[in-house]
């Protein structure tokens, strides 16, 4: 990256025409985004006659406040606790038992940590969607319908972070473990004092994914929230449409819209490096 | 790989992989093998018990024109995702490769799309393009183009196809910028002194040492469409009109949540787990050969 | 302080037998040196002392007692490894403290010993840094010190130096060994420099393929290798081996005639007991090396006083040496 000047296109005219290609671009993607900030700030009357209003209006607070509070089928600000809860309990329920059975398999020779090892490599291909409704069954079975637990645990059931952890622990120098040993550590002692926070980035660019993932989390809290105040706010806002012939209250789940995106983006802006790192290493 | 190191015990490792033991022999191990066993049956149509037909789930399902015609339907809707979403990452990265200031900002710009969830996307699309409301709807039809893709399918489709793609933009745009910026500068410069233009270059030179990052792209983004558009669908359009945007995944759900059909469901499960195992493969293939470029 | 005895010591992985037997007995204070090429079974050796291995068969006995079965840290020992292995998140008081701190040692005096250790190796001034902030000499001091702080019985050093430049690793081996001196604890140390070996070791142990091939005092090892392996190993440049028929040697058995290069002598073509070809000349400053061809194609190594006349390269030389010099070995490369 020290010296990537020297293309002859890069100056001038040809300058101006990237970064107008790359604002097309940011345009495209932003679009969307902009009209349901736009349409969050205004009345349902401005949305009805259309074409609305490209810049936004000043019911900002009255939406929000609108639909934090009251909502249509239950109070987003609960339904964003909800989503809260999942998503740091997929995140640090995934990472905890991850870690715990990469530090297993990686530092322990035990009896069938070889089949351990291939039946965890099988979780790799299966995504929840493709198990449904057994997985369904399941979770009813437990009366684990309309809790938390029935939210995350389903979602914790694969191995990517498993995976993740014995790549890491493999890198760690076999000389560190020693020196622990000689120091006298016990296993945990050693998982604690030393590979835990030697994996301190790893970890953290894991949360930045797996939080991700919980929050936009739509067809398992579909299915198994039933009752309203357990919805989760992405499932949510398909709830908020009307069945029948009523119209939407669009600035309302325009602003549960913004609101669902607030905290996946604040992580993902706020922790960008460890976000790339997170998505380039759970992908290798 | 094996560690030199190993500490001793046995009642430790096991305690240790105890967890993630129990949570997926229950969550995942459980459910899959029951989903493989009620593919083997029917229910009776009071639904009090089930009937062993082999694999006449199977042989159902692939005579059901509706099943044949959801295959097509997420042939189309995937290939049409991957293209699409690719070809503007792919854009816009080689845009970004290009300036020596200011990369690192059109990155942060471009990558936090990629925390909007497939469900969000699909309410923001279908308000843009809602028959009564939509502004991109109303402008359409002052062009005279009267969008209704409540009604005719191609235009489900498309904003279907559209929703999906842009949700993974910044994905296959941070990959792609990555792979352009892992390409030696030396190269394209020796190429740039052989004479070659810039398209020239970008088509013999950039595209073939990029081709790692786009066939990994390829296959994620197909796995994606595949199974986690599920959210965009079902805002949108929920397979509508007519099935015409009713891809396996969402027939699963509709067979079995809506419809009631657990062997049906059950089989296009195993269908499906079929074709997730033959993409896995296809993957993993694609990384041995990596590993020895 | 403590006596260390490997008594018949053997390691196989799996089938594999590679130690072969190693007896020593290793006084109170004494600094061992283990030298040999990689791959020869020494630092195996040496985690086997250390408890990183296990014992296949025969014993390792610390002060008297059998510790084949102890873990590393019940065996009064300390370890400094090739890579340091330096907890990369723990600062430099933390890393030397972190083995006391587990032995449940209390604080004042963690600190109190941690301080000792540190003004002993000079790292006073780096205690609240991070290994990746320190040069590599310093890291070198503080996998020492961590080693120091624990008050062993025994210090066990694999490769200690081989990850430092040329200068330094001559620099740090005059402290290990002021260290050595002045703490007077039991060590092992284990190299691949025979240079190190030489300069450090009260005696060494000379590994060759599993085997102890000799043990004994440096001096005595470089004067009197009980084979010829030993011999090329040890000394730089290493001895010469000349065909005893060429050389006429008229003893029984003998098949190799090994010189050192400081004991062989250029002389006039004709007038010596070998007749030699010049090939090159490599003036060092101090000495001379001259490397000559035999009649037979053996090349060979004549070192000499740089004060003295140089052949020219391409010359015809003879070659002289006192017989006490020459060391005779058998077939299987044993003395006789």
């Amino acid at each position: 990256m020290a010296d990537r000047t020297g293309m002859v296109e890069k100056r001038g005219f040809g300058l101006w025409m990237t970064h107008l290609g790359l604002i097309v671009g940011l345009l495209f993607v932003f679009f969307p985004i902009w009209l349901a900030l736009v349409a969050s700030t205004v009345t349902q009357a401005d949305i009805m006659e259309p074409p609305m209003p490209l810049l936004p209006g000043d019911h900002f607070f009255e939406n929000y406040r609108k639909a934090l509070v009251s909502g249509i089928n239950a109070p987003v600000a609960w339904m964003m606790v909800n989503s809260m809860v999942m998503a740091l309990g997929i995140a640090l329920g995934k990472i905890v038992i991850s870690l715990l059975s990469a530090f297993a398999i990686v530092y322990f020779r035990f009896p069938g940590r070889r089949t351990f090892f291939w039946l965890i490599f099988l979780t790799l291909m299966l995504p929840v969607e493709v198990r449904i409704v057994p997985t369904y069954e399941v979770v009813a079975g437990f009366g684990m319908l309309n809790s938390y637990s029935g939210l995350i645990f389903p979602l914790i059931a694969s191995a990517t972070a498993t995976f993740l952890f014995r790549q890491f622990f493999m890198t760690v120098p076999d000389e560190l473990a020693e020196a622990a040993r000689v120091d006298g550590a016990t296993p945990m002692q050693f998982f604690r004092d030393i590979l835990l926070p030697m994996s301190r980035t790893n970890i953290a660019a894991l949360f930045v994914i797996l939080f991700i993932y919980g929050w936009n989390q739509y067809l398992w809290p579909l299915l198994i929230t039933t009752d309203p105040s357990m919805n989760t706010i992405v499932m949510g806002i398909k709830q908020m449409f009307p069945s029948g012939d009523d119209f939407a209250d669009w600035p309302v789940i325009m602003a549960t819209s913004i609101l669902a995106m607030i905290p996946p983006v604040i992580v993902v802006v706020g922790m960008q490096r460890l976000f790339i790192r997170g998505l380039v290493d759970s992908e290798k | 790989m094996e560690k030199r190191v190993t500490f001793k015990g046995l009642w430790l490792p096991l305690l240790l992989v105890l967890p993630q033991i129990v949570i997926t022999a229950v969550f995942f191990f459980y459910p899959a093998g029951q989903a493989i066993w009620q593919s083997l049956f029917i229910p009776d149509p009071f639904g009090l018990s089930m009937k062993y037909v082999g694999l006449g789930n199977f042989e159902y399902l692939l005579g059901n024109p509706y099943y044949r015609a959801s295959f097509v339907t997420t042939a189309i809707f995937s290939i049409l995702v991957t293209v699409v979403s690719m070809g503007i990452a792919l854009y816009l990265a080689v845009l970004a490769d290009r300036l020596i200031k200011g990369s690192g900002v059109y990155r942060t710009l471009l990558i936090w799309p990629y925390a909007v969830a497939p469900a969000v996307a699909g309410v923001l699309w279908l308000f843009m393009f809602n028959t009564r409301v939509g502004v991109v709807s109303w402008y359409l039809g002052l062009l005279g183009y009267d969008w209704n893709h409540v009604l005719n399918g191609e235009e489900a489709m498309g904003l279907v196809v559209v929703a999906s793609a842009w949700g993974r933009i910044s994905y296959n745009f941070l990959f792609f910028l990555a792979g352009l910026q892992a390409i030696p500068k030396s190269v394209i410069e020796a190429a740039a002194i052989d004479g070659a233009r810039f398209w020239t270059r970008f088509r013999t030179i950039v595209f073939p040492l990029l081709s790692p990052t786009t066939f990994f792209l390829l296959v994620v983004n197909i796995v994606y469409a595949f199974f986690e558009t599920f959210g965009v669908i079902h805002t949108i359009t929920s397979g509508g009109p007519q099935q015409s945007t009713t891809i396996l995944v969402y027939k699963v759900y509709a067979d079995g949540f809506v419809g009631q059909d657990l062997g049906s469901s059950a089989a296009q499960s195993v269908i499906l787990l079929f074709i997730v195992g033959l993409l896995t493969i296809v993957q993993f293939k694609f990384i041995e050969r990596r590993v020895h470029y | 302080m403590a006596t260390v005895k490997l008594d018949s010591l053997k390691k196989s992985f799996g089938k594999t037998e590679v130690i072969h037997g190693v007896d020593i007995d290793i006084q109170d204070g004494e600094f061992i040196v283990i030298v040999g090429p990689s791959g020869c079974g020494k630092s195996t050796l040496l985690r086997m002392v250390a408890g990183l291995e296990t014992v296949t068969s025969g014993e390792v006995q610390i002060d008297g007692a059998v510790v084949n079965e102890r873990e590393p840290m019940d065996r009064d020992i300390a370890m400094v490894f090739q890579n340091y292995a330096l907890y990369p998140h723990m600062s430099v008081f933390d890393n030397m403290a972190y083995g006391l701190k587990i032995a449940g040692t209390p604080k004042a005096e963690i600190i109190e010993r941690v301080d000792t250790a540190a003004k002993l190796l000079q790292l006073e001034p780096y205690l609240k840094r991070r290994p990746r902030e320190l040069s590599g000499g310093q890291r070198q001091r503080v996998a020492m010190g961590r080693a120091i702080v624990r008050k062993p019985s025994v210090f066990l050093f694999d490769e200690p130096l081989s990850n430092l430049d040329a200068k330094l690793r001559v620099q740090m081996r005059l402290e290990i060994k002021q260290l050595q001196r002045r703490l007077g604890v039991t060590s092992l140390y284990v190299t691949h420099d025979q240079v190190e070996a030489m300069t450090l070791a009260d005696r060494m142990i000379v590994m060759n393929g599993g085997v102890a091939d000799q043990i004994g005092a440096p001096l005595e090892v470089y004067a009197n290798p009980a084979t010829e392996f030993v011999a090329g190993f040890i000394g730089s440049p290493p001895t010469n081996f000349v065909n005893a028929g060429l050389a006429e040697v008229e003893t029984p058995n003998a098949a190799k005639l090994g010189i050192r290069p400081e004991h062989l002598e250029v002389v006039s073509n004709g007038m010596g007991r070998l007749n030699a070809t010049v090939m090159y000349t490599e003036a060092l400053g101090a000495e001379t090396l001259v490397h000559l061809q035999l009649a037979d194609g053996t090349m060979i190594t004549s070192r000499q006083a740089a004060s003295d006349p140089t052949a020219a390269e391409g010359s015809e030389v003879g070659l002289n040496w006192q017989d006490r010099d020459g060391m005779l070995f058998d077939q299987n490369g044993k003395r006789c």
